[in-house]
């Protein structure tokens, strides 16, 4: 199977079973390299349908505070885009079969050398990749590699993207398409804006891809109203602070599932 | 997409068909931003190919210019530094007499005026590494009534202190950024953050030749009212010389200031154009900014938001930089000044911290001007370069800024001197 048919796979069975997918985001080598497969395992046996792996980078704009400290201390550590597909074919080693899609801006993995980077991730066990600095218009040459390879290349929508945006976004991702939720960056919030609903019905008009909200989310009743209205939701911020705690393996296995019972509320 | 196997066109190239329609120089610029920016940015190039085309616009942009910001300003011709060199005759275009101090002015009217009149925006954000650019921001808004809020990282607000100060007397709110150098770069990153969380109202007032398309055309062409002026200056008979110089050097941080003194030049293919990086404590200390320079550190990148020359480790991770100027701090250059550079049109050497303060000094000494940091820098390539020339040849030198904010900086270094 390849990494598109994976992440497919994922969407028809939490249709299935009339739920939303519980997609939540972690940032490799944080707190540290040890902790970060702890983290995973415990979100897999937590309910997670398909995991977000952060590659770090020196300069995330997309991201709010928290994934930013997190990011920094996983660099000072000396992470690097190696180590984090290494990281993905041990946790692959230690049985974690859920989809995998790898985020991360695009320096790193430029750098890296797209094809020998996509090559290197599906052969490490990568179904998807999310580039939140890539648009369509840059993406050629990555979403060439990826088509060749079966990875999935996952775009994202934002409120402000037009109907025109729309359908380009949707015309080039595979797997899934990202929903931004708000105009701003990844960081928990108190409360869920209030047009979501109708943008994720705004995107839906013209696709039948799986669509997963994020940014923000951080309960489990967030979880609950976002699974009501999308196939997908993508927590990050809350869980990164969760594993920055004291004892933070077992704050974020109690979060995972309060957040996964969520989707299937 | 390596700029080596990149092939340039051969022949006469025609300068203006660049970028192309999504903003690509060759293999530079482009738009790497989120998706949330993306219709923002849309928007903006349609705004300002409005604007241009808008001869009421330009008329009141004009106006500003000459009544407000004191254009055009000036060539002096440095006869004590030519004759001290002993080679070309040195010419120097005065940006540090224009209002606030620096060309960064010019930019930065132009797109507040863009926003008042073409955008239906109200609030404005600005990055500041020198504090240069966000007083000329500050300086716009407060002329033009706008709301604006300036990033500038902690290091640079404590070596610019007086500028920190005048933005705030200018009604600006500055906010210091602590994340990452603390510097110039992550400036950017924070004020790109504000405008993702605020993009329905707010517009992103870039200051250097950086950043996605459309913001290097549009800084350039707001900046190449220098280079056309120049132009004109260098012809005239009575206070130039009257005739185009042999070279033109400016100093290049993102290379604005260099973009719009080259720019209205590029045609005029016997014109040497030369671009100084900061080359701060010297390539092989690793210590710098000089992006052409160190082929280990200096290679293509993307960096907040285009693609172009990127200071990065080998794993893609963007390097420290350092400059004594904080002006020129900073681990990218302007996509067009890598595509120049590729079509051999445009050079690049780079000056040291201590040969920049050497030409700092000279200047003031010799000419009785108190340049910028970042200006000195091209002052400071002057002392290479001019000797090698003949005394019938003449050298253009941007003076992008005035000094005054740096005199702190200066202190401390000749003190330690």
């Amino acid at each position: 199977m390849t990494g598109v048919e994976r992440i497919e796979a994922v969407f028809t069975q939490v249709r299935r079973e009339n739920r939303a997918a519980f997609m939540p985001y972690h940032p490799m080598g944080y707190p540290t390299r040890e902790a970060t497969l702890e983290i995973i395992a415990a979100l897999a046996e937590a309910g997670a349908d398909l995991f977000e792996i952060g590659i770090p980078h020196s300069d995330p704009l997309a991201d709010g505070p928290t994934i930013q400290t997190a990011t920094y201390t996983a660099l000072t550590q000396g992470t690097t885009v190696a180590d984090c597909l290494k990281m993905v074919s041990e946790l692959r080693a230690q049985g974690v079969d859920q989809p995998f899609c790898a985020m991360t801006y695009y320096n790193p993995l430029f750098a890296y050398g797209v094809a020998d980077f996509v090559r290197d991730a599906v052969a490490a066990g990568v179904d998807g990749l999310i580039v939140p600095d890539l648009p369509p218009e840059e993406g050629g040459e990555l979403e060439a590699a990826c088509r060749d390879a079966g990875l999935a290349t996952i775009y994202l929508l934002a409120p402000t993207s037009t109907e025109a945006r729309i359908k380009q976004v949707a015309a080039h991702s595979t797997g899934f398409i990202y929903l931004v939720s708000v105009t701003g960056i990844t960081g928990a919030r108190s409360e869920l804006p209030p047009d979501l609903a109708g943008f994720v019905q705004r995107v839906r008009r013209h696709t039948d891809l799986p669509l997963a909200v994020g940014f923000g989310i951080a309960t489990g009743q967030q979880a609950a109203a976002v699974a009501a209205i999308a196939d997908g939701v993508i927590v990050g911020s809350a869980l990164v602070k969760a594993a920055g705690s004291e004892d933070g393996v077992e704050a974020v296995r109690r979060l995972g599932a309060e957040l996964a019972a969520g989707v299937r509320r | 997409m390596s700029p080596t196997t990149q092939t340039p066109p051969t022949g006469k190239i025609d300068y203006s068909a660049y970028p192309d329609e999504d903003g690509h120089f060759g293999p530079y610029g482009g738009k790497f931003v989120p998706e949330t920016l993306m219709p923002a940015l849309d928007e903006l190039e349609e705004a300002y190919l409005k604007a241009v085309n808008d001869d009421e616009f330009m008329a009141e942009l004009a106006y500003l210019q000459r009544t407000y910001v004191g254009r055009p300003t000036p060539i002096s011709y440095a006869r004590r530094l030519s004759e001290h060199l002993g080679g070309a005759q040195i010419y120097i275009k005065r940006e540090d007499l224009a209002h606030t101090g620096a060309h960064k002015i010019n930019n930065a009217l132009g797109q507040a005026l863009l926003m008042k009149r073409k955008m239906g925006k109200s609030r404005i954000v600005a990055e500041t590494g020198a504090g240069q650019h966000g007083v000329a921001t500050a300086t716009a808004a407060a002329l033009l009534g706008i709301e604006c809020v300036v990033y500038m990282g902690t290091v640079d607000m404590a070596r610019q202190e007086p500028n920190v100060f005048r933005m705030r007397l200018l009604g600006t709110e500055v906010r210091g950024v602590e994340s990452g150098s603390k510097t110039l770069k992550d400036a950017i990153n924070e004020a790109i953050r504000d405008w993702v969380t605020n993009v329905r109202t707010t517009h992103y007032l870039l200051g250097s030749a950086l950043g996605p398309h459309p913001y290097p055309v549009m800084v350039r062409d707001f900046q190449s009212v220098i280079g056309r002026e120049a132009l004109v200056q260098m012809l005239d008979e009575g206070d130039g010389p009257g005739r185009l110089p042999d070279a033109i050097v400016a100093c290049v941080g993102g290379g604005s200031n260099a973009i719009g003194i080259f720019h209205p030049f590029l045609e005029h293919e016997n014109v040497r154009l030369i671009g100084v990086e900061a080359g701060g404590r010297g390539i092989e200390s690793g210590e710098h900014a000089a992006r052409f320079a160190d082929p280990e550190l200096g290679r293509l990148g993307v960096l907040q938001g285009t693609m172009s020359y990127v200071m990065q480790d080998s794993d893609g991770q963007i390097a420290l930089t350092h400059s004594i100027s904080a002006g020129l701090d900073y681990a990218s250059v302007g996509p067009e000044h890598a595509w120049l550079r590729d079509l051999g049109r445009t050079e690049y050497f780079y000056c040291t911290d201590d040969q920049a303060m050497e030409g700092f000094e000279l200047l003031c000494e010799l000419e009785g001007i108190i340049p910028a940091l970042e200006s000195a820098h091209a002052v400071g390539h002057l002392l290479e370069l001019a000797p090698t020339m003949g005394k019938d040849e003449i050298i253009l030198v941007n003076l992008s800024g005035r000094g005054d904010k740096d005199l702190g900086t200066v202190m401390q270094e000749l003190s330690l001197q």
